[in-house]
């Protein structure tokens, strides 16, 4: 029969989602100004659009398992996914990018900047000491990877108890490692608007630890989907994706571990 | 490749017919099919007629510029700036205006209308794939596009600098962009940025999956049709530049409203830094704007000489070697900010490089005409246009890759002249000569050779006219970006708005060739264009059916 199906791809069915996504980041940017400049009514908008996106996240993803339910997922469909997160977290790392060079344009080359003292961290600065918290923290984001790992391989075997096991130790060392940067945060010896240290430290450690909230969540939809007796030992590529983003979230921090917290702290006196 | 898919042609066709038929009933409504879509065709056209209108609003923005620019002093912009404006105001609105035109034509012409127009319009045809990876990703990547806009037409309307609308230029650099433009019209810009390059993603890891995985079976990639190769080559490119752009343009944001110092030299910050990152980004993205153009030029060029492309894989990793040096020469953008010696010779060397791969291509469409059965209908003469004048741009910019002789010319008119080469008589050539070679299997119907030739013609003595007298003008040292200029730069400046008014004139001729084309164009076949045309978009009917390839075509 001509215009059956005969290949093995997905031919989405339209969608509203998208449309309502887009414009709902268009309240979320245009409240978003709005709040920036004091404009009254501002937050309210930028409610909408964050309402709007986190429906459309939620609306659109939950279809796409309804659809592997359904049998769409066939195995060259997971290579399209395997193949769209692998070309996500690229685009992700050249994010981190951004942050890691205006670190770097700051950090070595300081001597003819006047207004830091000539010299990284900035004259008279007390950093944090990144053996105490940060170093934990590094302790309990590879403990997570290991966790991960375990569910991962449990779920391989088919051993539901240990994936949900895992999981749930992976989500619980992520939220603690956030807690821990909130602490952090909160006690730190400097202020975000002070200079450039401050300015790139809370940036690059910030959006990692945006991303650290982002996958834990992503960590947590796995978990439900668990309970739920989703994903089998030979098809779950909701949780792989969750697995891999936790592993760059986790290297990441490796990288802002030793540029930002040990090298960029060297010589200044630690606080506390 | 052109001849490699030869074989394929033949079986394909009375299939395709078939589904045809069946698949029309598949259609759905209006809205549904115009705003929820999930079909590549489709969101491709919505792309084109995106890109249309935003040039519509790009290039009558160039005509307010060459209005104020026909002659020496402040002219019009006063006025324009409203009853009573100062002439910051009316300074401020030229800002206003050079910064839209930039970021209208790259962002929301030039991107769209090739990587979303022709991308995905051809990219599945030619590859024998159904549709896209992800198709439903395809709309939002389209969607976002229209916030994105909707954010930088509305930053007009609110403060900005010394008046109204975000005047930073497309570069948006700090400080101007940060302590020099306190309104809300600059955070305006750099969302429209923001959504921009996250539609762009988007559909760079759509692209970049169908390619990898959705081949037909026998489409080996050195089998692959070289304006696949060139947006497979362009999505790379714009997955691994622009999340270095949203990050420059976030610290923005942040040392605007939220008291970082990133950028800021009293806080130890470095106004240079943006440059760097936003370079890093920007040199990347010009050549996003001309590599498909690259492929459909081959496309093009092969088909009107009857002959496959010379040297295909050649052309192939000439547009592979251009996207890997082209990250590594951003700061050739940046030779006066005071880099030291070392580094300008670094980035004089690497940028000269690049005229190697570049000249592969160019040697390699001529070759291809060579001994080939030409004709030249519409298409061919963009193509052939385009290599004309890509080359005179591709020469300036060796002459402006020398950091000592951009010492001279940097932010002159001969910039202006050698970008627009590149862009405006490259890339906007490579586009018409996709639209006129293409519109006949987008629309099933032949546009009037008269009309597109008049097109053609009037639009090619037009920018020359325009750009040319750009060179003269800027090697005088006549400053871009100003709206006032001395009485000595009168006659060239007079010329060039001629110029401009002449191009103005054969788009008329483009509007008009497109009401002819879908009310009243003759009906063609499977492939109008005869045996130069060996892709297998032309083994499929015009237009192609709702969904085509629901049997895999096979290549040997």
């Amino acid at each position: 029969m001509a215009g059956a199906k005969n290949h093995p791809y997905h031919l989405v069915e339209p969608s509203p989602w998208p449309l309502i996504g887009a414009f709902s980041a268009l309240f979320l940017f245009g409240g978003l100004v709005m709040w920036m400049h004091s404009v009254s009514g501002g937050p309210y908008v930028m409610g909408i659009g964050i309402i709007g996106v986190i429906g459309t996240m939620f609306s659109w993803w939950s279809q796409v398992i309804r659809e592997a339910h359904g049998g769409d997922h066939t195995p060259v469909v997971q290579l399209h996914l395997r193949y769209g997160m692998i070309l996500f977290i690229a685009s992700e790392v050249m994010f981190f990018v951004a942050w890691f060079w205006a670190f770097f344009d700051a950090s070595l080359f300081p001597a003819a900047v006047d207004s830091i003292g000539g010299v990284w961290p900035p004259k008279g600065m007390q950093v944090l000491d990144p053996f105490g918290f940060p170093l934990l923290n590094t302790l309990i984001l590879l403990c997570s990877g290991t966790t991960v790992t375990w569910a991962h391989h449990a779920l391989i075997h088919n051993d539901r108890k240990g994936l949900i096991i895992g999981l749930w130790l992976t989500i619980l060392l992520g939220l603690t490692f956030s807690s821990i940067q909130g602490w952090e945060y909160w006690h730190a010896p400097f202020a975000f608007k002070q200079n450039v240290y401050t300015s790139t430290f809370f940036m690059a450690t910030g959006f990692h630890g945006a991303h650290v909230i982002i996958g834990t969540i992503f960590l947590t939809v796995c978990l439900i989907r668990a309970y739920k007796g989703d994903f089998t030992p030979r098809q779950h590529f909701g949780f792989e994706a969750a697995a891999w983003y936790w592993h760059f979230v986790d290297v990441v921090w490796l990288f802002l571990f030793i540029c930002i917290y040990v090298w960029g702290g060297w010589g200044a006196t630690y606080a506390g | 490749m052109t001849d490699t898919t030869a074989n394929a042609t033949h079986f394909e066709a009375h299939d395709a017919h078939d589904a045809h038929h069946h698949d029309a009933e598949h259609v759905p409504g209006f809205f549904v099919r115009w705003f929820m879509s999930t079909n590549h065709k489709d969101i491709g056209t919505l792309y084109l007629i995106f890109a249309i209108i935003a040039g519509i609003i790009g290039g009558s923005i160039s005509g307010l510029m060459r209005t104020e620019l026909a002659q020496p002093h402040i002219q019009y912009l006063q006025q324009w700036a409203g009853a009573g404006a100062t002439m910051d105001e009316a300074t401020h609105l030229w800002n206003v205006l050079i910064t839209a035109h930039g970021l209208i034509m790259v962002f929301f012409m030039v991107m769209p209308a090739m990587i979303g127009g022709f991308g995905n319009w051809f990219v599945p045809l030619m590859i024998g794939a159904p549709d896209l990876a992800f198709p439903r990703m395809n709309n939002i990547s389209f969607w976002l596009l229209v916030p994105a806009f909707l954010l930088l037409l509305g930053s007009t309307l609110v403060p900005g600098g010394t008046g109204n609308g975000a005047g930073t230029g497309w570069t948006v650099y700090a400080p101007l962009s940060t302590s020099g433009s306190t309104g809300p019209a600059v955070d305006m810009a750099i969302f429209a940025l923001h959504l921009a390059g996250a539609s762009s993603i988007l559909g760079a890891i759509n692209f970049i999956t169908t390619i990898f995985n959705m081949r037909a079976p026998g489409m080996t990639l050195h089998k692959m049709p070289l304006f696949v190769w060139s947006v497979l080559v362009t999505a790379f490119l714009l997955l691994l530049a622009l999340p270095v752009l949203a990050g420059a343009i976030t610290m923005l944001l942040t040392d605007r409203n939220f008291g970082t110092h990133v950028y800021d030299a009293s806080g130890g910050g470095d106004p240079i830094l943006y440059q760097h990152l936003f370079w890093f980004f920007g040199h990347p993205e010009v050549y996003i704007m001309i590599l498909p153009g690259f492929g459909m030029i081959s496309q093009v060029v092969a088909t009107f000489s009857r002959k496959p492309v010379f040297g295909y894989l050649g052309m192939a990793y000439a547009m592979v070697a251009i996207g890997v040096i082209g990250f590594v020469v951003w700061a050739h953008h940046m030779f006066t900010v005071g880099l030291d010696v070392n580094t300008k010779m670094y980035f004089t060397a690497a940028t000269m490089v690049i005229a190697v791969p570049t000249g592969i291509k160019i040697f390699s469409w001529i070759a291809t005409m060579w001994g080939g059965s030409l004709t030249f209908e519409t298409p061919m003469l963009w193509a052939l246009g385009f290599i004309f004048m890509f080359t005179v741009g591709g020469v300036t910019g060796v002459v402006l890759a020398n950091g000592g002789v951009d010492n001279n010319l940097h932010d002159t008119y001969y910039v202006v002249a050698h970008f627009h080469y590149v862009l405006s008589l490259g890339a906007v050539f490579s586009l018409f000569a996709g639209w006129y070679y293409w519109l006949p299997k987008m629309s099933g119907k032949m546009y009037n050779e008269l009309l597109g030739k008049a097109h053609f013609w009037l639009f090619f003595i037009g920018v020359n006219v325009l750009f040319f007298p750009m060179h003269f003008l800027g090697m005088d040292g006549m400053q871009r970006r100003v709206p006032d200029y001395a009485d000595a730069f009168a006659y060239w400046n007079h010329i060039a708005t001629i110029g401009f008014m002449m191009m103005a004139a054969g788009m008329v001729f483009f509007f008009v060739n497109i009401i002819y084309t879908l009310a009243a164009g003759r009906k063609v076949g499977n492939n109008p264009w005869g045996e130069g045309a060996t892709t297998l978009e032309w083994t499929l009917s015009s237009p192609p059916p709702f969904h085509q390839f629901s049997t895999l075509p096979r290549i040997d």
